[in-house]
C-alpha cells in the first residue's frame, strides 16, 4: 500500500468513524440512562437520509435538505419515544427487542409503500463537489473531508455539553447511576425526551451525510446500526468518550478490512476486533456502570 | 478453648472515600450464635457480604475453618458450608415453595448437569427440602408459589433455602425485619432451637432477639467493632452504652 | 394440599405438546385428502421452524437470554448440509487424503450439528461473561459476523447462495419425496420436543431457569450460573443448527439471507408469539407466524407493515403469547382465577 492510499484510507476510516459516532451518541446515552435497548435507531438514521432526499430533490438546495432533515428526524424521534417507547423503560429486555424490531418492519415497509424501493439520489452542492490536495499529489474529495470537520464538530460540541453543562452533569450521573436520574429532582421525563430527540437529530444527520456517499434507501439503516452497537459495545455503554474512541477505531478497521481483505471478509474484522476487546473487558474499554 | 469456625482479622473495605469495614477482627466459635449490633450505616450488611463473598475486600483475612477464603468467589464458599438469608428476600418467584429449597439441596449434591430426571419428583431433592421446610414451620406450603406466601413465610423461606444447604456457618441478615410481633417471637423461637446446631452470625435491630438468642455480641460502630463480649458484658459496657445503646 | 411437583413439566404440558405434534402428522394425509400438496410444503417450514424456535426458547424462555445470533446458527446448519452435498461432485483433496462430500442425512445432520454446536459454544462462551444488553448487542454483532462469512465463501456461491443438486438420502434411502422428507423431519422435532421437555423440568433446568430470575440466589447457595448457561445456549445453538440443516435439506438451497440478523428476530418473535413460558408454546407460534406470513403476503406486498403491528399490539397487549389467549379462551377449571 502506497502511502498516497493509506492517507485517503486512513481518512476514509476516520470519516466512517465519526459517522458511526453521531449515531453511537444517541444509542450509548439512550442505554446508559434509560437502560433502553433502541434497536431503531437505525431507522431515524433512515429518515434523515429520506427527508434530506426530498427536499433535494424539490429544492434542489443542499442546505436547505440538511436544515429540514435534522429537525425533521428530531421530530419523528421524540413521537417514536413518547408514542411508543416511553411504556417500555421499565418493561425486560425481551419486549425492547421485540417492540423496536416491530418499528422496524413498520418504518421501513411504510418508507417503502410511501417512496417506493428504488433508491434516492442526493447530489453535491457545487462548492463541496471536487476534490482538495491533502498530501502533495494526493486529492481527497471536499465532501468527505466536509462531513469529517462537521462530524468532529458535532463531535466535540457534544463532549463539551456532557462534560461542562449542568445539562451533561445530569445526563452523566443518570448513565453512571440509574436511581440517582430519577432522583436528582429534575424533570426526568423531559430529559429523556431531549435526549433521545437529540440522539434522534444526530442520527438522521449521519443518514444527510451518507446521502450522497451511500445511496438513500430502505433497509439502509439497519448495517449501519449494528456497527454503532459494536461501537457501543466496545466502548462500554454510556461513555461518550468510549464511544467516539470505539467509533474512530471500527471506522478505520473496517475501512482498512475492506482494502487489504475481500469486501466480506473485510466485514467480518470489526466483529473479530469486537470479540477480541470483550473477551479481555467484558463491560467494554470505559466501562460506566461499576 | 472452642474452635473457630471462622475467623477474620484486619478486614477493610472502602467505597471511594468512605471506609465501610474498618480493621475488623471477629470469630465465630462452633455452634455459638454471634450476634452483631450497630446503628444503621455501620457496615453489617457490608461485612456479610464480605464473608459470603459477593464484595471483595480490600485488605486483611477471612478464614473458615482454618482456611483462607478471602478471595474465593462466592459459589465456592456456599460450597465450603457459608449459606445466607437475606434482608430483603431473595426468592425465586416462578417456582413453587418446596423448590426454592431444593435450591439448596441441589448445589450439595454435585453438579446439576442432570437432564433427564425430573427434579420435581426427585426424592433426592424433595426429601431434604420437605425437611426444611419443616423445620421452619413451612411444611404445609411446600406446594404453594412464592408470589402466595405473606412476607413473615417468605422470611422463613429464606431461612429454609440456607438450612438445606446443611451450612457450616449460617449468616442471618434481620431474619425479623418487617414481621409482626407473633412472626417475630416465632422467629425468635425458630432460631434458639437451631442453637447449638448452627455456627450463626445474627445480625439484628430487635434487641429483645439480640439478648435473647447471643451467646456473643459484637457492637459495629462506623465499620469498626468497638467490644465484643457476652450479652451481659455489652449490657453493661459503658463504652457501648455511649456509642450505640444511648442510655 | 397443592402439588408438590408443579415445578416440573406437569402432564397438561406433554398433552399439549402431543397433540401439536399428532396434528402435524396429520397434514399429509389431509393434503392428499384435498389434493393440494402446497399444504405439506408449507407444514414442512412449520415444522423445521418449530425447532428452531423451541430450541431458542431454551435460552430466551428459560434462561432469560435474548439471544439474536440464532439465525446465524441456523444457517452455519444449512451450510454444512449444503458444502457436504457439493462435495459429492468435486472430493476434497488434502494432500494425499481425499475427503469425498455427502448428502445422506445421516452423515450431514450430525455433522451440522456438532459444527453449529461448537460455533454456539465460542459465541457463547464470550458473549456469557456479559449480561443484558450487553449480551443481545453482542449476540447481534456475532449474527452479523457469521452472515458476512456466509457471503464470504464465493467457491460455494457467496451472495447467491448454494443449491444442493445431488438427492438427498436417509441411510441411503432416497427422502427427496416431499411426504416422506416431511416426517423425517417431523420425528426429528417429535424427538427434540421430547427433549427439551425433559431438560427444563430437570436439575439442568431448575438452575437455569432459577438462575434467570434471580442470578444471586443461586450463586450464593453455591452453583455458578455461567457453565449451565453456556451447555443451554450450546443445546439450543445445536438444534437450531439442525433446523437449518433440515431447511437446506428440504428446499435444496441455503443463501446468506436465511442467516440475516432480523431472522434471528423472526424466531424471537416466533417464540414469543407462541409464549415462551412452555416448551411446546414455540411450535404453536412458529405455525401461526407462517401462516400469517402467507396469508398477509398474499394480501398486501406491503404485509411486513401489517405485521409489525400484529408485534407491536402482542408486545403491548398479550404478555403471556398465544398460549395466554388460549388460557382467556378456554374454561378455566373450578376454584382457579387469574
Amino acid at each position: 500500500m502506497t502511502a498516497a492510499l493509506f492517507a485517503e484510507q486512513l481518512l476514509n476510516g476516520i470519516q466512517l468513524g465519526v459517522m458511526l459516532f453521531l449515531i453511537a451518541s444517541g444509542l450509548t446515552l439512550v442505554f446508559g440512562i434509560m437502560n433502553f435497548i433502541n434497536l431503531a435507531h437505525g431507522s431515524l438514521y433512515m429518515a434523515g437520509g429520506f427527508v434530506a432526499a426530498i427536499v433535494y430533490r424539490y429544492t434542489g438546495s443542499f442546505a436547505l435538505a440538511v436544515l429540514v432533515a435534522v429537525p425533521a428526524a428530531a421530530a419523528i424521534g421524540v413521537v417514536m419515544e413518547r408514542l411508543v417507547l416511553r411504556r417500555f423503560y421499565g418493561r425486560g429486555h425481551l419486549d425492547q427487542v421485540l417492540v423496536t424490531f416491530a418499528l422496524i418492519l413498520i418504518m421501513n415497509e411504510g418508507t417503502r409503500m410511501i417512496f417506493g424501493p428504488a433508491p434516492l439520489l442526493i447530489g453535491l452542492p457545487a462548492m463541496l463537489s471536487g476534490s482538495v490536495e491533502i498530501l502533495p499529489g494526493v486529492g481527497y474529495p471536499i465532501f468527505r473531508l466536509t462531513i469529517l470537520l462537521a462530524g468532529l464538530l458535532v463531535a466535540g460540541l457534544l463532549y463539551l455539553i456532557i462534560m461542562k453543562t449542568r445539562l451533561g452533569m445530569w445526563v452523566r450521573a443518570g448513565a453512571s447511576n440509574r436511581p440517582m436520574a430519577s432522583a436528582m429532582g429534575v424533570n426526568v421525563p423531559v430529559i429523556f425526551s431531549l435526549l433521545f430527540a437529540v440522539g434522534a437529530a444526530l442520527a438522521g444527520l449521519a443518514g444527510i451525510m451518507a446521502g450522497p456517499i451511500l445511496s438513500v434507501q430502505v433497509g439502509m439503516g439497519e448495517p449501519i446500526l449494528i456497527l454503532a452497537l459494536v461501537v457501543t459495545v466496545i466502548g462500554g455503554i454510556g461513555s461518550i468518550r468510549g464511544a467516539f474512541i470505539a467509533a474512530v477505531m471500527v471506522g478505520v478497521v473496517d475501512t482498512f478490512g475492506r482494502v487489504l481483505l475481500t469486501p466480506a471478509l473485510g466485514s467480518m474484522a470489526i466483529f473479530i476486533l469486537m470479540a477480541a476487546i470483550l473477551t479481555f473487558r467484558p463491560k467494554g474499554l470505559f466501562p460506566v456502570h461499576g | 478453648m472452642t474452635h473457630d469456625v471462622l475467623d477474620i482479622a484486619g478486614l477493610n473495605k472502602w467505597f471511594g472515600g468512605l471506609r465501610a469495614t474498618n480493621d475488623i477482627m471477629l470469630s465465630v466459635r462452633e455452634g455459638e450464635i454471634h450476634a452483631i449490633i450497630g446503628p444503621n450505616g455501620a457496615g453489617k450488611t457490608t461485612l456479610l457480604s464480605q464473608i459470603q463473598g459477593l464484595l471483595r475486600p480490600d485488605d486483611g483475612y477471612i478464614k473458615l475453618d482454618g482456611e483462607d477464603i478471602t478471595y474465593e468467589p462466592a459459589h465456592k464458599r456456599a460450597r465450603r458450608g457459608i449459606a445466607r438469608s437475606f434482608q430483603i428476600t431473595s426468592l425465586i418467584s416462578e417456582f413453587p415453595v418446596i423448590t426454592n429449597a431444593a435450591l439448596g439441596v441441589q448445589a450439595r449434591l454435585g453438579h446439576s448437569f442432570r437432564f433427564w430426571k425430573q427434579a420435581g419428583s426427585d426424592l433426592e431433592l424433595l426429601e431434604p427440602a420437605l425437611e426444611a421446610l419443616r423445620l421452619v414451620g413451612l411444611d404445609r406450603r411446600a406446594g404453594s408459589l412464592v408470589r402466595d406466601l405473606s412476607h413473615g413465610e417468605r422470611r422463613q423461606l429464606e431461612l429454609a433455602i440456607a438450612l438445606a444447604q446443611k451450612p457450616r456457618l449460617l449468616l442471618l441478615d434481620e431474619p425479623m425485619a418487617g414481621m409482626g410481633r407473633q412472626d417475630t417471637s416465632r422467629m425468635i423461637s425458630l432460631i434458639a432451637g437451631l442453637k447449638g446446631q448452627y455456627s450463626i452470625i445474627l445480625i439484628e435491630h430487635d434487641m429483645d432477639a439480640v439478648f435473647t438468642l447471643a451467646d456473643r455480641i459484637s457492637v459495629l460502630v462506623a465499620g469498626h467493632v468497638i467490644k465484643t463480649g457476652t450479652p451481659e458484658q455489652i449490657r453493661n459496657d459503658a463504652d457501648v452504652r455511649a456509642a450505640y445503646l444511648g442510655h | 394440599m397443592a402439588d408438590i411437583t408443579a415445578f416440573s413439566t406437569s402432564r397438561k404440558d406433554a398433552l399439549a405438546a402431543v397433540a401439536l405434534i399428532a396434528m402435524l402428522a396429520l397434514v399429509p394425509p389431509a393434503a392428499w385428502l384435498l389434493h393440494d400438496p402446497f399444504l405439506v410444503k408449507v407444514a414442512t417450514r412449520i415444522v423445521i421452524f418449530s425447532l428452531a424456535a423451541i430450541a431458542i426458547n431454551l435460552v430466551l424462555g428459560y434462561g432469560g437470554l435474548v439471544s439474536l445470533c440464532h439465525a446465524g446458527l441456523f444457517g452455519i446448519g444449512g451450510y454444512v448440509v449444503g458444502i457436504a452435498a457439493f462435495h459429492v461432485s468435486e472430493p476434497i483433496h488434502l494432500g494425499p487424503l481425499v475427503l469425498g462430500g455427502s448428502s445422506d442425512l445421516a452423515i450431514t445432520l450430525p455433522l451440522a450439528m456438532l459444527v453449529s454446536g461448537l460455533m454456539a459454544m465460542a459465541v457463547g462462551a464470550i458473549s456469557l461473561r456479559t449480561s443484558g444488553p450487553y449480551f443481545i448487542m453482542i449476540t447481534l454483532a456475532f449474527n452479523q459476523m457469521f452472515y458476512y462469512a456466509a457471503i464470504a465463501l464465493q467457491k460455494y456461491g457467496g451472495e447467491d447462495g448454494l443449491q444442493i443438486l445431488s438427492t438427498i438420502t436417509l441411510f441411503g434411502v432416497d427422502v427427496g419425496n416431499r411426504y416422506r422428507f416431511y416426517y423425517v423431519a417431523l420425528a426429528v422435532l417429535a424427538l427434540a420436543t421430547l427433549l427439551l421437555g425433559r431438560a427444563i423440568g430437570s436439575r439442568f433446568g431448575l438452575i437455569l431457569r432459577a438462575a434467570a430470575e434471580n442470578e444471586t440466589r443461586v450463586v450464593v447457595v453455591g452453583v455458578q450460573p455461567w457453565a449451565y448457561r453456556l451447555v443451554a445456549f450450546t443445546a439450543s445453538g445445536v438444534l437450531t443448527g439442525l433446523a437449518g440443516a433440515l431447511l437446506a435439506a428440504s428446499q435444496q438451497f441455503i443463501s446468506p439471507v436465511d442467516m440475516a440478523w432480523d431472522r434471528s428476530g423472526d424466531l424471537v418473535v416466533m417464540a414469543v408469539l407462541g409464549g415462551i413460558a412452555t416448551f411446546w408454546g414455540p411450535i404453536l407460534g412458529a405455525a401461526t407466524f407462517i401462516a400469517l406470513e402467507l396469508m398477509l403476503s398474499s394480501w398486501t406486498q406491503h404485509w411486513q407493515l401489517v405485521f409489525g403491528l400484529i408485534i407491536l399490539a402482542i408486545v403491548v397487549g398479550l404478555r403471556g403469547g398465544l398460549v395466554d389467549l388460549l388460557r382467556l379462551i378456554m374454561p378455566k377449571p373450578a376454584g382457579k382465577t387469574t
